[in-house]
C-alpha cells in the first residue's frame, strides 16, 4: 500500500514545475509536504489526483497507474481550494453528495464535525467565508475515510482556535485508524511535531525526504564568539550563517561533537529554522554557479 | 505548547510523565493518559507519544493492561527518586558548574551562591 511518483516531470512554458520526481508515500504515515511558493507543492498534488497530466513519468496508488483510473483516485481525497460542488449546493447537501461519491464517508461524523466547528449547514457554500469555506473542506476531509488523505493548505484563513481544533481532530482520527496523511502547508512550525516524515520540495526537485526525526537530529545550531564559532564550524557544512553584534550563530548540517568547548553554545533546530536555512544554503549554491 | 528547548519531543513526553509519577499526579497503581490523549493534547504524532510512553514502560515504570490501558507500577515512584537523583547531577549540577566557569565565580563563590539560595527557596 503506497503512492508511488516516477520520475514525474512537468513544465509550464520556460517553468520546470516538476524535475525529475520521485517520492514513495509508505501506509500508515503522516508526510509533511513542505516548499516556499512556486515550489511544485500544488503541481505535484493535482498530478497525484489526475487533474493533471505530468509531461513524463507515472503516479501509482498502491501499483496501479492513477490516470484515467477511477478506482485508484477513490482511494484519494483532495482538500485543496477547488471545489467539485455546484454552486448553490448547500453544506449539508453536499456531504450527502460526498456520501454517495466515496461509500466509506461518514455522514454523521461530517454533521458532528460540522457541529463542532461552528459550520452552517443551510448555507451555500459559495456563500461562505474564506474561513468557513476551508472548514467545509476540512470536515470533508475528516469525514471521507479513503485511505489517503491529502491537504494542500487546510489551514489557510482560519483563526488560532480553528487551526488547533483541526489538528487535534486530525490526530485524532489517524489515531483511531491510521491511514496515510500529507499534508502541504508553509506553516511548518504548526505541523513540526504532527508530521513523522517530511518531504522539501525546491524549484520542482526534491531536496530533503526523510523521516522528520532523522532530519533535525542530523543539523544543529552552533553559536557564540564569531572567532569561536569560525573555528568550530570550519571544514563543517554550514548551511546558514548570522551575526549579530560579535555573537555568531550558525547552523550546521550534520551532527554535533560532544561537547563544544567553553563558551559556544549547540542548540537542537526547528523544522522551520532547519528549512529557512536548507534554502539559504541552496541560494548561496545558485549564486555560486 | 509545553514542548520546547533542545531535548527530542518523546523524551520530554517521557520526562513530564516521570515529573507526574514523581510528584504523586499519578500514584502507583493509577490509570496514566492514553497514546491518542496525549497525542490529540499536544499536538504531536501519536508515534512520538507512543516512543515517550514506552521509555517508561521498559524502564519497569508502567505496565500495559491489554485492552484497557497503561498503569503505573508498584515502586515506580522509589526508582524514579533514584534515577531522578543521578540525572539531578548530570543535567542540573554539571550545567550549573558550566554556567559559574563562564561567569568566572571560584568553587567558593559557587559554594556561597548554593547555600544562599538553599536558605532563600523554602
Amino acid at each position: 500500500m503506497s503512492i508511488e511518483f516516477q520520475s514525474v516531470s512537468k513544465r509550464f512554458g520556460s517553468t520546470q514545475a516538476l524535475n525529475q520526481v520521485s517520492l514513495t508515500l509508505e501506509e500508515g504515515h503522516i508526510y509533511g509536504l513542505l516548499g516556499n511558493n512556486g515550489a511544485g507543492k500544488t503541481t505535484l498534488l493535482s498530478i497525484l489526483t489526475d487533474r493533471l497530466r505530468p509531461d513524463s513519468g507515472h503516479v501509482l496508488v498502491d501499483g496501479e497507474s492513477v490516470r484515467n483510473n477511477d478506482e485508484a483516485l477513490g482511494k484519494l481525497f483532495l482538500v485543496g481550494e477547488q471545489n467539485f460542488f455546484p454552486d448553490d449546493m448547500k453544506v449539508k447537501r453536499a456531504f450527502q453528495v460526498a456520501e454517495s461519491f466515496y461509500p466509506d464517508f461518514d455522514l454523521n461524523r461530517a454533521m458532528e464535525l460540522a457541529k463542532e466547528f461552528g459550520l452552517p449547514l443551510k448555507k451555500k457554500i459559495t456563500s461562505l467565508s474564506t474561513g468557513y469555506a476551508s472548514i467545509f473542506r476540512l470536515v470533508l476531509g475528516l469525514s471521507v475515510n479513503t485511505p489517503y488523505i491529502l491537504f494542500d493548505e487546510p489551514v489557510l484563513g482560519l483563526d488560532a482556535q480553528n487551526r488547533d481544533l483541526f489538528y487535534r481532530l486530525l490526530i485524532e482520527k489517524y489515531s483511531q485508524d491510521p491511514c496515510t496523511i500529507l499534508i502541504s502547508t508553509h506553516l511548518i512550525a504548526e505541523v513540526e511535531h504532527i508530521i513523522d516524515h517530511t518531504i522539501i520540495l525546491r524549484e520542482g526537485k526534491v531536496l530533503r525526504d526523510a523521516p522528520t526525526e532523522e532530519l533535525m537530529e542530523d543539523t544543529y545550531a552552533l553559536s557564540g564568539p564569531a572567532g569561536m564559532v569560525d573555528q568550530y564550524a570550519e571544514g563543517k557544512n554550514i548551511l546558514s550563517c548570522h551575526t549579530l553584534g560579535g555573537l555568531k550563530t550558525v547552523s550546521i548540517q550534520g551532527q554535533p561533537e560532544e561537547e563544544p568547548p567553553l563558551g559556544l553554545e549547540i542548540n537542537r533546530m526547528s523544522l522551520q529554522d532547519y528549512f529557512i536555512s536548507l534554502q539559504e544554503a541552496e541560494e548561496r549554491k545558485e549564486e555560486g554557479q | 505548547m509545553p514542548f520546547q528547548g533542545e531535548k527530542p519531543i518523546f523524551l520530554q513526553l517521557a520526562e513530564q510523565l516521570e515529573e507526574g509519577i514523581l510528584s504523586g499526579t499519578y500514584p502507583e497503581g493509577s490509570q496514566v493518559p492514553s497514546i491518542t490523549e496525549y497525542a490529540t493534547t499536544y499536538k504531536i504524532n501519536p508515534a512520538t507519544a507512543n516512543k515517550g510512553i514506552n521509555l517508561l514502560v521498559s524502564a519497569g515504570l508502567l505496565y500495559k493492561k491489554r485492552g484497557i490501558g497503561m498503569f503505573v507500577a508498584e515502586g515506580a515512584q522509589a526508582a524514579l527518586q533514584k534515577k531522578r537523583s543521578e540525572a539531578f547531577y548530570q543535567d542540573y549540577v554539571k550545567k550549573l558548574v558550566r554556567e559559574a566557569q563562564n561567569l568566572g565565580l571560584d568553587l567558593d563563590q559557587l559554594t556561597e551562591l548554593i547555600q544562599r539560595g538553599y536558605y532563600d527557596v523554602h
